[in-house]
Order: structure tokens, then C-alpha cells, then sequence
């Protein structure tokens, strides 16, 4: 397998003034190009002897003594690569606030009340065809110091791993029409023609009738780009 | 063509998520700063740094995950393993720490130190960094200084500007035993470290 130049076009740039930690943050100079090099590397390799089929429900994974306050939702999607084949056995990462905006991380000082039947995070990987699935509470919206009155948009922070090293990615997936979102330094990094592909969809038909509404987030992630090669 | 799904900072709150062990929370993480358990083969090494800024400050919130070859050099992937393919492996050759879980910002991994993968690539940890402010991940490597000869045959590290090199090789650090090495990134600045784009 050859792998050829990634197409990064839809990536945001590392130096972005609007949000105001990445200019003390982002590296000034390129990075150095080693062609070839995550094509020879698969993967790292993950003890997930930890987990269990509850990861993927953040409605009962926290529970203490009731159920989670919030709006119940079902967020499902396929991971594919950049040439269209599922990526089966990817591992998802979750985290997120709870319905009034707060983490349960004790850095988070946000004034909003925390609930004790709801921890934020979980994990899922994607089945054979690359689907994967969870249900959680929809996330509040927090403000935070970028500007004056700033506000995050409502956002479900997820890591991937997938099928090699190039394809690790770090992203947050955001609701349809949150009027927040053109406001957001961190969404508006990305090109405008890509800022898209972080937005779930509204998803009438996986909807669970008197229980929980339902999002579609595809994601595709980096590579192969390959085309096998005959010696 | 399916275009790339774009890539967003970590955010400062990840530690619960991604590292609940490390920052007191209950369940584990599919890696830790415990890279191979005792009874794995190799010399014993531990590797400890930390990150800063473009004005000189340690950044408290950043998350560092290395990848190396075990002893012999070998580097198995998981790709596409069924969930149980790993269970309990004494290595994995990952590894996961966050700078937010001491109070100093220091990042600590416990394993051994890698053979090289291809028998021309010299000794190294596969370096992944993200943090709030960083909106796609970085992507590094440590070499160990006392590797000289290996690292001056190293194809990476020759496609590194000379000046720069120094930016990638781990100190063995006298404060601490020989087998400690210090690797301290900088992410802007004279000494800004070299990543790479892979
Ligand atoms: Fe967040």
C-alpha cells in the first residue's frame, strides 16, 4: 500500500487568533514531512479489557440514585475512511457536559449545578459495517472566557482511533440550529465549506417513540488514500 | 471523494474521559502511564517532561499518548481486532498521560525502551499531543540521547534541520537515575520541538 498526499482541505490551521489559546499554543514552524511514514505504522495497540456494552449508554452508566436530568438522545453514525470503506473496530471516546453545561471535571468552575446521576463519558466501537452507537443526555451550552460573553455550543467532545496512526482524530460533534454555532472561534477554524461535516443531523426515523430523539454524525477519517500496488 | 471529518481542540476537560485514573476518577483508560507491566521483557526506562507555551509557561492541560515497539523492535497493530483481542496484554505498547494530573504539569511513562522497528530507524517513542489551544493534534518523536550512533543513521532525524535535531532527543537526567530520560516539549519559541506531518 502507497499512501498518497492526504487532502487536508477541510482541516482547521493551527494559529487561529479568534481563539485566543492558540497563540501561545499552535507551532509556528511547518511540520516536517516523512512520506510514507503512517502508512508503515498500523495502530497502536489498546488494552480495552475495561470495556463493557454500558459504556456506550451515558444515561445509565453514571446512575446513583434516579436517572440523569436532561433531554434524552440517541446519536448514531458510520465511520468511514477517505477512499468511502467502513472502518470496522474503531474506538470512540466520549465526554461531554450534562444538561446544564457542566463537566464533571473539577477544573471546570462554570456555576451550574452538577448531577449526581451523570458522569459524561463513555466509549463504543464501531461494528463490521463501521456503525456505532450510543445514547446519552443532550449536552448544555457553557460559557467560557475566549471574548466577552462567550459561549460554546451545545457539543459532544469524541477521540477516535482507527485502522492506523494517521488516522487518530480528536474532534466535538455539534447539534443542527444551534444559534450559537456561527459564533463559536473553535467551529468557525474550520473552512466554511467543511464546517458541515461537525454538524449531527436530526434523525426522525432512529428515534425512540416516548423516549429519546435521535442524531446521525458520520464521521470519515483520515486515510488510506492508498492504492494497492503490485510488486 | 468523502472528505475528512475536521479535526477540533481536546478542550481542557478531558481528564474524566479519556484519563479517569490518572485524574481521580473511578474506571480505566485503554492506556496509562504504565506502558509495559513488570514481567515485559527489556530495560526498564522512565521517561518524564513537560509542555510549554510560546510564553515560557508549563501547560497544565495537555495530553500526551506515546506508541513504541516492544524490546525486539516488534510493533503490532490492533487494527480491526474484535473489543476482546487485547484483554490484559502485560504491553501495548500505548500509552496515556495528562499534565493536569500532578500538580508540577509533569508528564511520568514507565516502559522499556523500544528496539528499532526496522533495524534502520533508530530507537524512539512515538509522540501524540493535544490540548486546548491545539486544534489539530501534533505529532512527535523521542530518541534517547545515549543511542548516538543509531540516531546519526536514523532516516527521521536526517530529514530534521541539523539546528533542530537536539529538540527530539531525550537527556538522560543525572537528578534521577541513568535510566530516567527528560523530554521537554516546546511548543513555540527558540527551542520549539520538530513535529511532523504524517
Ligand atoms: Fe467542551
Amino acid at each position: 500500500m502507497t499512501t498518497s498526499e492526504s487532502d487536508r482541505s477541510s482541516q482547521p490551521p493551527y494559529r487561529y487568533p479568534d481563539y485566543v489559546s492558540t497563540r501561545l499554543r499552535a507551532p509556528t514552524q511547518p511540520p516536517i514531512r516523512i512520506p510514507g511514514f503512517s502508512s508503515r505504522h498500523a495502530g497502536p495497540a489498546l488494552d480495552d479489557s475495561a470495556l463493557s456494552p454500558l459504556d456506550a449508554d451515558l444515561t445509565r452508566n453514571g446512575r446513583r440514585n434516579g436517572e440523569p436530568v436532561g433531554e434524552r438522545i440517541i446519536v448514531t453514525g458510520r465511520i468511514i475512511d477517505e477512499i468511502g470503506r467502513p472502518v470496522p473496530g474503531a474506538l470512540l471516546e466520549i465526554w461531554q457536559a450534562n444538561a446544564a453545561g457542566r463537566y464533571i471535571q473539577p477544573t471546570d468552575q462554570h456555576d451550574a449545578p452538577l448531577d449526581p446521576n451523570f458522569l459524561g463519558t463513555g466509549r463504543c466501537r464501531s461494528d463490521a459495517t463501521g456503525h456505532y452507537g450510543f445514547r446519552t443526555i443532550k449536552p448544555g451550552a457553557y460559557p467560557w472566557q475566549n471574548h466577552p460573553n462567550a459561549w460554546r455550543p451545545n457539543h459532544i467532545h469524541l477521540s477516535l482511533f482507527g485502522p492506523d496512526f494517521g488516522s487518530r482524530l480528536v474532534t466535538q460533534m455539534y447539534f443542527q440550529g444551534d444559534p450559537l454555532l456561527p459564533l463559536d472561534p473553535i467551529f468557525n477554524s474550520v473552512p466554511e465549506d467543511a464546517r458541515d461535516l461537525l454538524v449531527a443531523q436530526f434523525e426522525l426515523d432512529r428515534t425512540e417513540p416516548g423516549v429519546a430523539l435521535a442524531f446521525r454524525f458520520d464521521i470519515v477519517l483520515r486515510g488510506p488514500r492508498a492504492t494497492p500496488r503490485e510488486a | 471523494m468523502p472528505r475528512q471529518t475536521p479535526s477540533q481542540t481536546i478542550g481542557p476537560f478531558f481528564g474524566f474521559g479519556l484519563a479517569p485514573d490518572q485524574y481521580g476518577f473511578a474506571g480505566t483508560a485503554v492506556g496509562s502511564g504504565t506502558v509495559a507491566a513488570d514481567q515485559v521483557a527489556g530495560q526498564r526506562i522512565r521517561v518524564v517532561g513537560r509542555v510549554f507555551d510560546g510564553a515560557g509557561a508549563v501547560i497544565p492541560d495537555a495530553l500526551i499518548e506515546i506508541w513504541q515497539a516492544d524490546a525486539a523492535g516488534r510493533c503490532d497493530g490492533f487494527a480491526n481486532e474484535p473489543p476482546s483481542g487485547r484483554s490484559g496484554a502485560p504491553f501495548t505498547g500505548f500509552g496515556r498521560a495528562g499534565t493536569g494530573a500532578r500538580s508540577d504539569g509533569r508528564f511520568e511513562f514507565d516502559t522499556i525502551k523500544p528496539g528499532s522497528v526496522d533495524g534502520l530507524q533508530a530507537p524512539h517513542l512515538q509522540v501524540t499531543l493535544f490540548m486546548r489551544g491545539l486544534l489539530r493534534h501534533v505529532v512527535t518523536r523521542v530518541y534517547f540521547a545515549d543511542e548516538h550512533e543509531a540516531n546519526l543513521r536514523d532516516p527521521v532525524l536526517c530529514a530534521v534541520p541539523r539546528n533542530r535535531r537536539d529538540t527530539l532527543i531525550a537527556r538522560c537526567d543525572d537528578a534521577h537515575s541513568s535510566h530516567t530520560y527528560s523530554f521537554d516539549i516546546h511548543m513555540q519559541g527558540e527551542r520549539e520541538t520538530v513535529f511532523f506531518d504524517v
